[in-house]
């Protein structure tokens, strides 16, 4: 019964292992070649899914951000830039975009605004199963389509032409040309996708490309290769010709080493890789990525962290600058001090220059305070131990165990760690099961809203489940108002909520701080979009 | 070959003399346990290991008694140091938020292209381990300054070292750095920036660095008196083998790390090697279908792939708020490593069965209760006792490798494979939090490993006599 | 023999079963499922979701539709890489563990026997104690300290050659299996080194030996024909279960030298709660191990009579 497969599948194994003796790249290569051209990466993983209709992460992210391209893109200095859209008209009910007649697939037909319309209404068709097809919700009828109320056709997304899309919006969406850059907004072209069925996206020969690279080779989990694409209407711009990918791992220290040994242009650096690179003499680059780390209260009734007082008390002794400081201990973290994070755009300047957040500074003794107050207000001598739900990366326990020292020192509270593998952690989170989480946001756009709207009653994400009937007015106050100054205000009232009424405790905004190869130049880190995008990137002469 | 040159004589059949050739008894005979125990002193490197175990299983028990130290205190100024004896700090005042400097701002100038370094760079004192404070004048058209530091003087404008932060305006010329400070040299170097690009001159100012400590923080901790005022130097607790990345004491994670590490150690093969020879010694000495019945669930659990089993055994557990994990670990071991035993004990009964001395006795109508206890029993001890020894290592590496992967006990719980674990991000900027727990590992894996060659040679009457 | 063998067989498979049986219910006793994601979903695309991995199926039922793919050599599709088949992942990947677990074993055996060996010939003489000191070492130092180790000596190395003269990670070469290959190894080898010594340490003793030489045999002759061969047999005997051992104990190894091979994928389903790929991954190495224990248990039955007769009992 089970023997045929077996044998089969040993056989093809037996088959493999001979062509496994064969290397297929020459991985050997040195971090740059200047003659060609050529440059060597290494991933912390291997893509998951490089079908653009279905990505959710960053490293596929990463990948699609370099052979697929969107209406629009980022440019070197992170502003969005025409790309297959030449030009176009945002309005409150919809958009136009109009195509440029050069955009071509890699086999050299051109990009139209059928592509588009295709992989959009996949998308939020129900069947295709898209995790992300609520990023597609502003689109007229998409949320109706996604439960499967409506046909995929009526969704707002039309082309009036080859080269012409018209959008039409659920409701005003000021941030719209901002989520054109994103993979799940990218083309993909509907009789390609047809002749390779659910292989589609599985290889690289299973892919078209309309961005600036096309994926030449891939050998699943050891290596990936890039080739400038020749079809790509900004082709000129380009001066990489090839980026290799010898290398999949997500261990720091032989990142590291492989950047030491010459074998990698880029590599990220933990505190103790960092000590390193300084003795090595290697200049040390930091970047903010723009996600936001918080402790999310459990505001579920018959937790104790429902009770705002020991919040209160909580976040009394808090002080973000030390965990940052002391227990992170990388540079190009932040110290967390509001939901919303700097590099966000406001009116006019940075939201947080325009609105600074309340400053709330340790106070042990009002700390003490607003713990008699909790313990009063709840009836119980002594407060039950906490318990603090968190995942089981090596970070995560370091920061963990600092917290549950600080509560012990300075509240006499008991935190339980309650560290699990990183599903178990979710589940967990959206039963509910914990009194606080670590939890953090990574933006999907340029807008306030992608962090503000998180504690809105209704949102899944908002897995302490805070209901707030003002919040969620001024969350919908932000979300539809087409006036950027009343938005702003508006995200400004939720940031005082969050604060006042200590719905989570903001910990830090992520950095990352890397060594980058002295030859390449050109290299762009984004918080929104690709990152690292190697787009502009090439090797100077030695 | 003997045999075929024997030619019997008549004499040969006649009675011997008894008195003068009977034995003589010169010394009480030997129990089996102090005939092996006799074996086991000659051999030297057991010896050793058997003391070596004596003195981990003290360490582990007496050792909070003699280091009463608390595991899980935290020490956030002494993060990561090397072995001290106590070290001397500086008692400064709890500290208040500092907003930095700010300078009335000078007139920009549209020449930003190449922006002087600040001039008047100082450092405000004291600089401790708290906080470093940087002051300096401000320049005209800069956009903002950049802040880097260095363990070194910088060699040129590439070796700065750590880029610490940046300000964002001209006019703001102050800088608190707190990150991570230890007591020693920092050079400090500041940038102008246009806003965009940084400029490529910068100025340079040393600091000594002090071991500092708030009054708050120091009282609380029972090291100064009610008098005791800032500017005072107060001598901080001693750490005999250093601190770990939080600046708890080694020495005493070690020692409570010691508890898990042995307990799963120890625990872990007594138990599935009692239920293995528990299960084993029934089948093979029942026989038969049921010997087949039950073997054939060996075979079963034998055939899981070990590790993947094990990590997905402990998962499905599932670890609680609050808990160690060392429950599940221990459950997850026990259930897949017992067959190996029951396996190992089932064979050797199988063969006492048919040894002449069982059957001879069975045949006098010994009952099972006798057989076992005098004749089973005493001779597959040895056995067992030999199987246990070298489990006790394997159970070991097996903890410390669940910890590498991130599937072991759950911190603050020490054990020395997560302290292992650790120490190897650390072991080139601060070997000891390594070396330690590495040591102490391999220590204990080689005693178990020698133990039981030693046990195995003492046992084994054959062998010992052949060398 | 035919008898014995097709007996062998159908145990193996009921085994298999057994495997495949206690993953699955391993695996659905873990709290939460492979859906779940950083970012929460709506409810409508959650059933969706269901929709399309069948687990809107009560538990039963997804055993028995399991199963029944499996049978038909189907392992399924990744949770988390969509578009991959289960089956291509473990052709892809475990060709990898393999080759590295090959090479680490014939390192193992090749290096323990000689040591061993040498040792015993020299024994309690410098050569000998030099051996056992690095056994000592190999037997008492964890893999993951050592593996470590030994990419940090090559990244300096290479820096102070000024060449690289083994990669410090990756795939696709030969050079690039040398090192994780010798580190892998470097356990089973203190391991065989000790076992073989003392194996070894009998035979010298031994009756035969000793006619051998008072035969007059040359030394080098009674080396190789008598002693190595009869040392060698308890060495072969422990060879079977360290195959197993260490083509799945490859995880540290794969981790650190960034090698794509089936045990660090393991590690990451099972993060991700991955079940098809958890599923596959476990059943597939079960069959393995399996199928080696049938086929050494055959070889035996053909080179050694008696013990094709003690399996019956």
């Amino acid at each position: 019964m089970l023997a045929a497969p077996l044998s089969k599948l040993f056989q093809n194994l037996s088959l493999s292992l001979v062509c496994l003796l064969v290397p297929a790249l020459p991985v050997l290569a040195d971090a740059v070649d200047y003659r060609n051209q050529v440059i060597s990466i290494a991933l912390t993983q291997e893509p998951p899914q490089l079908n653009s209709m279905l990505a959710t992460d960053q490293i596929s992210g990463f990948v699609l951000g370099h052979i697929q391209e969107g209406l629009l893109r980022y440019d070197a200095d992170n502003r969005l830039a025409p790309a297959v859209a030449e030009h176009w008209e945002l309005g409150a009910e919809g958009a136009t975009f109009w195509l440029r007649q050069e955009a071509r697939w890699s086999d050299g037909k051109p990009v139209t605004a059928h592509d588009f319309v295709f992989a959009w209404r996949n998308t939020v068709d129900p069947a295709t199963g898209s995790e992300y097809a609520s990023i597609l919700y502003p689109l007229k009828n998409a949320e109706a389509i996604n439960r499967g109320d409506q046909a995929v056709e009526s969704l707002g997304v039309q082309a009036l032409d080859d080269h012409t899309l018209e959008v039409r919006f659920e409701k005003p969406t000021p941030y719209f040309l901002g989520l054109t850059a994103f993979p799940s907004f990218f083309p993909v072209r509907e009789d390609f996708y047809r002749s390779r069925g659910a292989r589609y996206a599985a290889d690289a020969d299973d892919l078209l490309f309309n961005g600036p690279f096309k994926l030449s080779a891939w050998v699943h989990g050891a290596s990936l290769r890039l080739e400038k694409n020749e079809h790509y209407w900004d082709r000129d711009r380009i001066r990489l010709n090839r980026i290799e990918v010898p290398y999949i791992t997500s261990e720091t220290r032989s990142l590291f080493n492989l950047f030491k040994d010459d074998k990698i242009v880029l590599a990220g650096l933990d505190s103790e890789t960092l000590q390193d690179a300084l003795k090595q003499r290697y200049p040390i680059r930091k970047f903010s990525d723009g996600s936001v780390f918080y402790l999310e209260f459990n505001h579920r009734p018959g937790h104790a962290t429902a009770n705002k007082a020991l919040r209160q008390a909580i976040q009394a002794i808090y002080d973000p600058a030390e965990l940052v400081n002391k227990v992170i201990a990388l540079p190009g973290y932040r110290p967390g001090r509001s939901l919303f994070p700097l590099w966000l755009g406001g009116v006019e300047r940075r939201f947080r220059q325009e609105y600074p957040a309340p400053v709330v500074q340790p106070d042990p003794e009002q700390a003490q305070r607003y713990l008699a107050q909790a313990k009063q207000e709840l009836g119980v001598e002594a407060l039950p131990p906490l318990v603090l739900l968190t995942d089981n990366s090596p970070g995560a326990a370091k920061q963990a165990e600092y917290l549950q020292s600080l509560f012990k020192t300075r509240l006499g509270l008991d935190l339980r760690i309650d560290r699990q593998t990183f599903k178990q952690r979710l589940a967990k989170m959206t039963a509910g099961d914990f009194d606080i989480v670590a939890a953090g946001w990574g933006p999907d756009f340029d807008d306030p809203i992608t962090f503000g709207d998180l504690f809105a009653s209704w949102n899944e994400n908002n897995r302490g489940r805070y209901n707030n009937p003002e919040y969620d007015r001024w969350v919908r106050v932000a979300q539809t108002s087409s006036d950027p100054r009343q938005r702003m205000d508006a995200m400004a009232r939720l940031q005082t909520i969050i604060i006042e009424d200590v719905v989570i405790l903001a910990q830090y905004e992520r950095g990352l701080v890397y060594v980058q190869h002295p030859r390449l130049e050109g290299l762009v880190r984004r918080v929104i979009g690709t990152d690292p995008d190697f787009s502009g990137a090439r090797v100077i002469q030695p | 070959m003997t045999e075929s040159h024997y030619a019997p004589r008549p004499g040969d059949f006649d009675p011997l003399d008894a008195a003068p050739q009977a034995q003589t008894v010169c010394r009480p005979p030997l129990s089996r346990v102090q005939a092996t125990w006799q074996r086991f002193r000659r051999n030297r490197s057991a010896l050793i290991s058997l003391g070596l175990i004596l003195a981990l299983l003290l360490f582990t028990l007496a050792g909070p008694w003699f280091w009463p130290v608390d595991p899980a205190r935290q020490d956030l100024e002494q993060i990561s140091r090397p072995p001290t004896l106590g070290k001397v700090a500086l008692l400064v005042a709890d500290d208040r938020p500092w907003h930095g400097s700010t300078a009335e701002p000078p007139p920009a100038l549209p020449d930003a292209t190449a922006l002087p370094a600040p001039t008047g760079l100082t450092i405000l004192e004291p600089a401790t381990t708290r906080s470093v404070r940087l002051r300096w004048e401000p320049v005209a058209g800069a956009a903002g300054y950049a802040i880097y530091r260095s363990e070194r003087p910088p060699a040129d404008r590439a070796d700065l070292g750590l880029p610490l932060g940046e300000t964002w305006s001209g006019n703001e010329v102050g800088y608190e750095d707190r990150l991570q400070l230890e007591d020693r040299s920092y050079y400090y170097s500041v940038v102008t920036s246009d806003g965009f690009d940084e400029s490529a001159a910068f100025a340079v100012v040393e600091v000594a660095v002090a071991q500092g400590i708030t009054l708050a923080d120091a009282r609380s901790r029972g090291l100064v008196g009610p008098d005791a005022a800032i500017g005072d130097r107060v001598r901080l607790e001693a750490h005999p083998l250093g601190t770990d990345y939080l600046g708890r004491d080694l020495l005493a994670r070690l020692i409570h790390g010691a508890r898990v590490s042995l307990f799963i150690g120890l625990a872990a093969p007594l138990l599935f090697v009692l239920l293995g020879t528990l299960y084993g010694g029934l089948a093979g000495y029942m026989g038969g279908r049921i010997d087949r019945a039950m073997m054939r669930v060996v075979d079963f659990v034998i055939a899981l792939p070990f590790l993947l089993f094990m990590i997905l055994f402990k998962i499905a557990f599932g670890i609680g708020p609050g808990e160690s994990g060392v429950l599940p670990m221990l459950v997850a071991l026990v259930l897949l490593s017992w067959p190996s035993s029951a396996r190992l004990v089932r064979g050797q009964v199988l063969q006492l069965r048919h040894e002449p001395y069982v059957q001879a006795a069975r045949l006098q109508g010994a009952g099972a209760p006798y057989l076992i206890r005098s004749h089973m029993l005493p001779n597959i001890l040895g056995v067992i006792l030999v199987d246990l020894t070298f489990a006790i290592p394997s159970a070991i590496f097996i903890e410390a490798f669940l910890s590498f992967i991130g599937m072991g006990v759950v911190p603050p719980t020490p054990s020395w494979g997560s302290l292992c674990n650790e120490g190897m991000n650390t072991m080139l900027t601060h070997p000891h939090e390594l070396f330690f727990p590495a040591c102490l590992i391999s220590t204990t894996v080689l005693a178990f490993n020698l133990l039981g060659d030693g046990l195995r040679d003492a046992l084994d009457v054959r062998l010992t006599e052949g060398t | 023999m035919l008898k014995f063998m097709l007996q062998r067989l159908v145990s193996g498979l009921v085994t298999v079963w057994f495997i495949a049986t206690a993953t699955f219910l391993a695996m659905h006793a873990v709290p939460g499922d492979p859906l779940l994601n950083d970012k929460a979903v709506p409810p409508e695309i959650r059933r969706n979701l269901e929709a399309r991995y069948g687990l809107d199926q009560p538990l039963p039922q997804q055993y028995l539709l399991y199963m029944g793919n499996m049978l038909q050599g189907d392992f399924g599709i990744s949770f988390t890489q969509q578009n991959r088949r289960v089956n291509d992942i473990i052709r892809a990947h475990f060709p990898v563990s393999a080759l590295l677990g090959v090479a680490a074993i014939l390192i193992a055996a090749a290096g323990g026997i000689l040591w061993g060996a040498l040792a015993a010939l020299y024994r309690n003489r410098l050569p000998d104690r030099l051996i056992m000191l690095l056994v000592v070492l190999g037997i008492s130092v964890p893999g993951f300290v050592f593996a470590a180790l030994a990419q940090l000596l090559l990244v300096n190395v290479n820096r102070w050659l000024g060449f690289t003269l083994l990669p410090v990670a990756g795939w696709g070469t030969p050079a690039h299996l040398v090192m994780p290959a010798l580190v892998l190894g470097l356990g089973l080898l203190a391991f065989l080194t000790r076992l073989m010594r003392s194996s070894m340490l009998e035979v010298i003793s031994a009756d035969y030996i000793r006619t051998a030489r008072a035969k007059g045999l040359s030394p080098l002759r009674i080396f190789f024909r008598h002693q190595l061969r009869n040392a060698i047999l308890p060495v072969i005997t422990v060879l079977g279960p360290a195959i197993a051992a260490i083509t799945t104990g490859g995880f540290v190894v794969e981790l650190v030298f960034a090698i794509p091979g089936l045990g660090r994928y393991f590690v990451q389903a099972v993060q991700q709660l991955d079940y098809t790929v958890i599923m596959g991954t476990t059943v597939f190495y079960g069959a393995f191990l399996v199928l080696m224990v049938i086929l050494v248990d055959i070889l035996y039955g053909i080179v050694d009579p008696r013990i094709r007769e003690r399996g019956h009992d």
